[in-house]
């Protein structure tokens, strides 16, 4: 099966925000940005925005980092979750993870990361600008950004 | 082939699971000498808080997670190597022949040199055995001293602070967790314990231990005596190669690799806590006894044991994060600065908020933070890459926050950054 992935497309975000309050209601039932998974960085010099969030990435730096196994990929999706009843709080993925998309959420002691919801991106659904898609995933830059990440972070 | 692995930490762990995938038909052995499933020492403080069963502290959950993948669990403790015999001693006498053997014992707690260590109440906090002791003991209300406040003294302190006892840090560097903080992180961590109930002496040792009907009596070097009812050591570790004193296999503060994991015997590899691996940052080998780079070192020895060519370590950055009672910092590479590099700093003290970043050139090449928990792994990240940070160097020195537009902007096609490549 052709697994899908968030293709993300800075020059077209407007930097609305409605992926952040889409990401935050889905994940959290709550309109919240600081909960958000995805988030929209802003480049005020240059006028853009940058929609960034876990691109999944085939290293999986923090499944690894995870002492207690409470990271796992989601065979369906592709996508690695965080498993909240296992996940102790240590924090060491968010360490561990380059790219900064594995935040730890204070209120529950657990982290949070993209999980794709469950193969239904609510940021994407949400973005009225197609900034954020859906898409089959050989046809992302992500094979472009995980190919950066593979030549210049060696996963030994 | 025949493999094994002595150490059933995350190390040798991901060695054994490694191995597996890459040589389906080897014999993987793995040795630990303590009774419990492979299991996780970070999650330790976890279990003392009662956040989580013993089973959570489990390394994995599945209950035939090992015979599933035909690794054989063998608890026991290994007395000595002979290389010529490619055969490992265990201490109930029994003995193991290996194709290519890993050592991955890791480490254990070094006590201070002082009176008392031995008496009832005295213990470290390093294995569930001793977890198990503290918890009986660590009461709402009970006093406890913790000796030694670095990173692993001050995860213990997170756990006893929350189960409700009355605690005293002895610490005899001039500042909490020194290998990891500098002075003003450091200063700001002792403040926030401080400010929450907790007492911390820094510069300050402790001279003796007495026991005086339940008491335990505490004598610290300025004089004063604290009374306690448990008192927890965390004043060091120490790599276990003691086993292989004799062996030949070369040793100086852990045991001594190469880029491939590999000890000066073709066979013998060595990986986490107790291997001398190099670091990233400074190019040298050291221990860094750091739960993601055992990881790193678990799984580049296998894949070397294995026999897969050109797999070959390029360093581990070293890092750490901490939660002590809520205050949340971490770590990187080079956080003390380099020789002749900048440096940005943003600090906020009434907020216990800090970050300092410390540049070589216009490279990220080490960072400490406190109270920031968004995006923190992007330091490791920017360190990790040497990415050039161009522009974004002068913007990360005004503004030390804009740390993941300094690495979008230097590494993905945005729209406007026509230097970085699509």
């Amino acid at each position: 099966m052709m697994l899908k992935a968030l293709q993300l497309e800075p020059e077209k975000c407007t930097g609305c925000l409605q992926c952040e309050m889409a990401c935050s209601y889905e994940q959290e039932g709550l309109f919240n940005p600081s909960k958000s998974r995805i988030k929209v960085f802003t480049f005020h010099d240059e006028g853009r925005f940058a929609p960034y969030t876990c691109s999944q990435c085939a290293e999986a730096w923090c499944m690894h980092a995870c002492p207690v196994e409470a990271i796992v990929i989601n065979e369906a999706t592709g996508a690695k979750e965080v498993l909240e009843d296992v996940c102790v709080g240590c924090k060491v993925c968010t360490i561990a993870c380059p790219f900064g998309t594995v935040n730890y959420n204070a209120d529950t002691g657990k982290v949070i990361k993209c999980d794709l919801c469950g193969g239904e991106p609510a940021c994407a659904e949400a973005c009225p600008t197609e900034a954020i898609t859906y898409v089959d995933a050989e046809h992302t830059g992500l094979e472009r950004m995980r190919a950066h990440a593979a030549q210049t972070i060696p996963a030994n | 082939m025949q493999h094994v692995v002595i150490g059933a930490g995350p190390s040798g762990l991901v060695a054994a699971e490694t191995l597996r995938k890459l040589q389906p038909d080897a014999g993987i052995t793995l040795i630990g000498d303590e009774p419990e499933p492979p299991y996780s020492r970070m999650a330790i403080p976890y279990y003392l808080i009662k956040q989580i069963e013993e089973s959570g502290t489990f390394l994995r959950k599945t209950a035939n997670h090992y015979d599933s993948l035909r690794i054989a669990l063998k608890q026991g403790r290994v007395a000595s190597v002979d290389r010529a015999a490619h055969r490992v001693a265990l201490a109930d006498g029994s003995t193991l022949g290996y194709d290519k053997l890993l050592i991955a014992t890791g480490s254990r707690p070094v006590p201070p040199p002082i009176p008392g260590m031995d008496l009832d109440g005295v213990t470290s906090c390093w294995t569930l055995a001793d977890a198990r002791r503290i918890a009986a003991t660590a009461r709402p209300g009970a006093r406890v001293v913790l000796m030694g406040a670095g990173f692993i003294g001050c995860i213990i302190l997170e756990a006893l602070a929350r189960s409700g006892a009355e605690l005293t840090v002895v610490e005899m560097g001039d500042r909490m967790v020194p290998r990891m903080m500098n002075d003003i992180a450091g200063g700001m961590i002792k403040d926030w314990c401080e400010s929450r109930g907790v007492k911390v002496h820094t510069s300050m040792r402790v001279t003796a231990i007495e026991k005086q009907g339940d008491t335990l009596r505490v004598s610290l070097e300025n004089g004063d005596v604290v009374d306690a009812d448990l008192v927890v050591s965390a004043t060091g570790v120490r790599p276990n190669i003691e086993f292989i004193a004799d062996s030949g296999i070369e040793t100086d503060h852990g045991v001594l690799v190469d880029r491939q994991m590999r000890t000066n015997d073709l066979d013998i590899y060595a990986a986490g806590d107790v291997a001398q691996g190099i670091d990233f940052s400074t190019g040298e080998y050291s221990v860094q006894a750091i739960q993601p780079t055992a990881v790193d070192h678990g799984q580049l020895a296998a894949r070397n044991m294995a026999g897969l060519s050109g797999a070959r370590h390029r360093g581990s950055v070293n890092m750490n994060v901490l939660d002590t009672l809520g205050l949340i910092s971490s770590s990187f590479g080079l956080w003390m600065g380099d020789e002749g590099g900048e440096s940005a700093e943003l600090l906020n003290r009434e907020r216990y908020r800090y970050l300092n970043l410390q540049f070589a050139d216009d490279v990220l090449v080490g960072a400490t933070s406190l109270g920031l928990t968004e995006h923190v792994g992007v330091l490791r990240g920017l360190i990790q890459t040497r990415t050039r940070l161009g522009v974004w160097k002068e913007r990360l020195v005004k503004d030390p926050t804009r740390l993941m537009e300094a690495y979008l902007a230097s590494t993905q096609a945005l729209g406007f950054n026509a230097a970085v490549m699509a």
